[in-house]
């Protein structure tokens, strides 16, 4: 049977893969010039790894220095504060602590302030157990000493991405959700590339798929160029009422292995703590587990002890695309006319603008002119929704059509918006993720009923089914 | 569609924060009392609160000497409130709460202050969901608590699965059982961690007779399935799991006070209760805010928490009328054995010695408290070195025990009393 082509234009650039990372290399690409079509398998934008993460934005004062991590994270850094009042984004700088519960970590927390001296974060400074008792009255008071990183911030994790993407399609870039990517081939000029939603013909891939990065690369080139280990991290999500508990995000003096659980506040107001590190085979498994999960309440409990008052709103864990080796693996095949992103672990959603620079060098290369979106003025920049806890919400505003998730503060103006426009949601995940509907402390007690009705004959995976179906 | 809204004022003499059955018996007691500028605020889309989609018997006895279902009760309690020129002001969420009774509301139209002389809190109650519960494994579609599913089946005509099992034994899970009945879902089983079914023993008979297997000493490992529930992996007492298959899991019960608003704003919130700090005559740590009904502790029948209402109508009443002492100084009340869930008030407001005379009707002349395991053996109360009052206990968990309180604070040589549990 002839493949139905999706689209009869030629595309500068297919990229695949709409997690954040995606998500920024489209809106990248778009930006200098470049006729982008994205495609996502999951039917809602960062439906892989991206859906979960610690959401914050990182200056890369721990990177290893001297590695593609670092540098990814360090531009990133720097362009997001650069464009985010533009896209509307929010974001609590309210800076980090590295804290040392004891004599060991002490030790090292001078080569803490070195390296990130050495990664051009020059404003980190060692501060007493008394000045972080001061600045943190909530946590407890085994603290000896730590490195304060006062770049460090909060930011949304989802409609982040969101934004670059947006970004991207309001200057011209196609997506396709519901898409996979089944092959495909180089012809020497033309990339054909074949998935469940038709064939798209382009001049160059870029593999932003994630966790499937190495599958991806194994279909189309022949090589995984990397393998992924899944290395899950667990969750704890506490009530808005905790919150007021801390103000800095408190990381753990990293150990030989993980960086440890961080306690900390979301854009959302809420307070977090995770991440765990389990390695495991399943790149889609996302389970909790509770004698995990209760271990993360302890240490959170241990680090603030008032927490113990508070209850849990939710519980999540998300899956890392981890390597066999530490560092990002960015490589391009010119002949092939191909780029290949992958092993972006846990500080993707602060080095993703940072990685999009770097991938257009690398398409730079390949010789192919652009016509760049400059002046400026022809560059659009649609505004975001922000619903951080800490600015102006819809339920403030006029005409808002009433609250409909009582938890959040969600407005039915808010859930209409989500559900239309070129990324109109399709799931009650990628809803959740753009309006937090439902990821309150009832967790849909009250409003799941009303959504059912709200978002009737507009999932593939309706939340409930009719009394006469 | 938004209904159109009555006027919300600037300031009022009273506001009431929820128009359930403690809200509304309130408002209509105010009303009786001559209090006329009374302000209900409802979130929701229709008053009535949890009765409204608890589709079966048995409401009403206390308030009106008949047995209803959940809606009609919630329509007839409604419809009173109406008769007696309640403003009921609908769509409209109380965002946060200011000192001194200052309420940021919102609405469709945009959001609002409103000062009132006194708040009444009658938030209600909610089910510990899923996640507060740690349970392990994914997230699919269709895992619900049963007010989501009531409000689904009975408001919306909707249903999130075909044949889901059900947590727990509560009142409430034979509730979510009579509603699945309704809605033609057969529920596989119902699972209960202890011995015996929370809620009366002859209701062991219900599930038999909707073909629903009630399963004791087993909980819950594992939810299989990753879009949609699959099945549970359930394990019993002696260690073994077993899976059943299932679309669906309806985590019943294990009620929380709805105390958000308390949480965030100045008022101090009882660890144990979850609800509001209250004294005895309902008034929480700011005295311009008092509370009723289920906010105060979970959880208890509608009957009850309309009692509460009207209860606390008549203080606020008296407090208008600078009839009540200073909330100034209290006598702390401290639940003194861990198997003691919780006691409420959690303070005794003094005025010369005495706690509640003919001029000085309370809110709550008993101390409400309830045991987190069965229970056989004397609650006493202590202050001091002396027990002032001693009484015999032989109890279930999620049973209501109600402690006279002594007339006069005479006997009180501390400022706090205990409350203490010696089992036989």
């Amino acid at each position: 049977m002839a493949v139905r082509p999706l689209v009869a234009d030629i595309y500068d650039v297919i990229v695949v893969g709409a997690g954040v990372v995606g998500c920024a290399v489209a809106r990248k690409l778009t930006l200098e010039g470049a006729r982008v079509i994205i495609l996502e398998k999951g039917l809602d934008i960062l439906d892989g790894a991206s859906k979960a993460n610690s959401a914050l934005l990182h200056t890369g004062f721990d990177a290893p220095p001297g590695s593609i991590e670092q540098r990814c994270i360090a531009d990133g850094y720097h362009e997001f504060l650069k464009i985010r009042q533009q896209l509307n984004l929010p974001l609590i700088d309210c800076g980090a602590l590295v804290i040392a519960w004891n004599e060991d970590e002490h030790d090292k927390l001078e080569s803490i302030i070195d390296k990130s001296h050495a990664n051009g974060v020059t404003n980190t400074r060692i501060v007493s157990a008394r000045e972080v008792s001061q600045m943190e009255p909530d946590i407890c008071t085994g603290a000896i000493a730590a490195v304060q990183v006062p770049g460090e911030s909060i930011i949304d994790p989802w409609n982040t991405p969101f934004a670059y993407l947006l970004q991207a399609l309001s200057n011209g870039a196609r997506a396709e959700r519901n898409c996979e990517v089944t092959g495909g081939e180089f012809d020497g000029i033309h990339w054909v590339i074949d998935s469940s939603c038709g064939r798209v013909t382009g001049k160059c891939v870029i593999n932003c798929a994630g966790l499937f990065g190495d599958e991806l690369n194994n279909r189309l080139i022949d090589e995984p160029l990397f393998n992924i280990r899944p290395r899950k991290g667990q969750f704890v999500v506490y009530d808005k009422s905790a919150a007021k508990l801390i103000r800095s995000i408190l990381l753990p003096v990293p150990g030989e292995r993980t960086k440890g659980v961080v306690v900390c506040r979301t854009i959302f107001g809420n307070l977090l703590v995770g991440p765990t590190a389990e390695e495991q085979q399943s790149r889609v498994d996302v389970s909790v587990d509770k004698s995990i999960l209760n271990q993360l309440t302890k240490r959170g409990e241990q680090i603030v002890p008032a927490l113990s008052g508070h209850s849990v709103t939710a519980t999540y864990a998300g899956i890392r695309p981890a390597t066999d080796s530490k560092d990002y693996h960015i490589n391009s095949k010119t002949d092939l006319h191909y780029i290949s992103v992958g092993g972006i672990r846990s500080t993707g959603l602060s080095a993703a603008l940072g990685i999009a620079n770097l991938v257009f060098d690398h398409y730079s290369k390949l010789g192919e002119p652009l016509d760049p979106l400059d002046p400026p003025d022809r560059i659009n920049w649609p505004q975001i929704n922000s619903i951080s806890e800490y600015d102006k919400r819809d339920w403030q505003c006029d005409d808002n059509g009433g609250i409909v998730c009582h938890c959040e503060l969600v407005t039915q103006r808010e859930i209409a918006a989500a559900m239309t426009g070129p990324l109109a949601v399709r799931s009650l995940d990628g809803l959740k993720r753009r309006t937090r509907v439902t990821m309150g402390r009832c967790q849909g007690f009250y409003c799941t009923a009303r959504l059912c009705e709200l978002t009737a004959g507009q999932f593939d995976r309706p939340l409930c089914v009719s009394s006469d179906t | 569609m938004i209904r159109p809204l009555n006027h919300i004022p600037d300031s009022c003499a009273v506001a009431i924060v929820g128009a359930g059955p403690s809200g509304l018996s309130a408002a209509i007691e105010l009303k009786r009392l001559g209090v006329n500028d009374v302000h209900v605020i409802e979130r929701e889309s229709a008053a009535g609160g949890i009765p409204r989609h608890c589709g079966h018997p048995p409401f009403g006895m206390r308030e009106f000497n008949r047995i209803y279902k959940g809606p009609t009760y919630a329509k007839k309690l409604v419809a009173q409130a109406l008769a007696n020129n309640v403003a009921l002001h609908l769509d409209t969420t109380v965002v946060s709460l200011g000192r001194n009774g200052l309420l940021h509301l919102s609405s469709p139209h945009g959001s609002a202050e409103l000062l009132a002389e006194r708040v009444i809190l009658c938030t209600g109650v909610r089910e510990t969901p899923r996640s507060a519960r740690l349970v392990s494994g994914q997230r699919p579609l269709g895992i619900v608590t049963t007010g989501a599913l009531q409000s689904m089946v009975y408001l919306y005509d909707k249903r999130p699965f075909r044949m889901p099992v059900i947590v727990g034994s509560e009142l409430v899970s034979f509730s979510a059982l009579l509603t699945c009945r309704h809605a033609g879902i057969k529920p596989v089983s119902m699972i209960e961690a202890n011995d015996r079914p929370t809620a009366w023993n002859l209701s062991r008979l219900l599930p038999l007779a909707s073909g629903t297997q009630l399963r004791l000493n087993s909980s819950i490992q594992r939810i299989l399935g990753r879009v949609r529930v699959e099945g549970v992996e359930v394990i019993d007492r002696n260690g073994t799991v077993s899976t059943e298959s299932c679309d669906g899991i309806i985590f019943s019960g294990r009620f929380v006070p709805e105390s958000t608003l308390a949480r965030l704003s100045h008022l101090d919130v009882d660890p144990d209760s979850q609800g509001p700090v209250i004294d005895n005559f309902g008034r929480c740590s700011d005295p311009a805010y008092l509370a009723a009904g289920n906010l105060l502790r979970a959880v208890e029948t509608a009957g009850w928490c309309w009692q509460e209402g009207r209860r606390v109508a008549s203080t606020v009443h008296r407090s208008l009328e600078g009839q009540l002492p200073d909330s100034g100084e209290y006598i702390r009340v401290i639940a003194n054995h861990p198997i003691i869930k919780y006691v409420l008030p959690q303070r005794l407001s003094i005025n010369e010695g005495s706690m509640h005379s003919d001029t000085h009707p309370v809110q709550h002349h008993q101390l409400q408290l309830r045991v987190s395991s069965t229970a056989k053996g004397v609650l006493s109360i202590v202050s001091g070195e002396r027990t002032i009052l001693m009484k015999r206990i032989n109890t279930l968990p999620e049973r209501r025990i109600l402690v006279n309180l002594p007339s006069s604070t005479r006997d009180m040589v501390d400022d706090t009393i205990r409350i203490d549990f010696n089992p036989s």
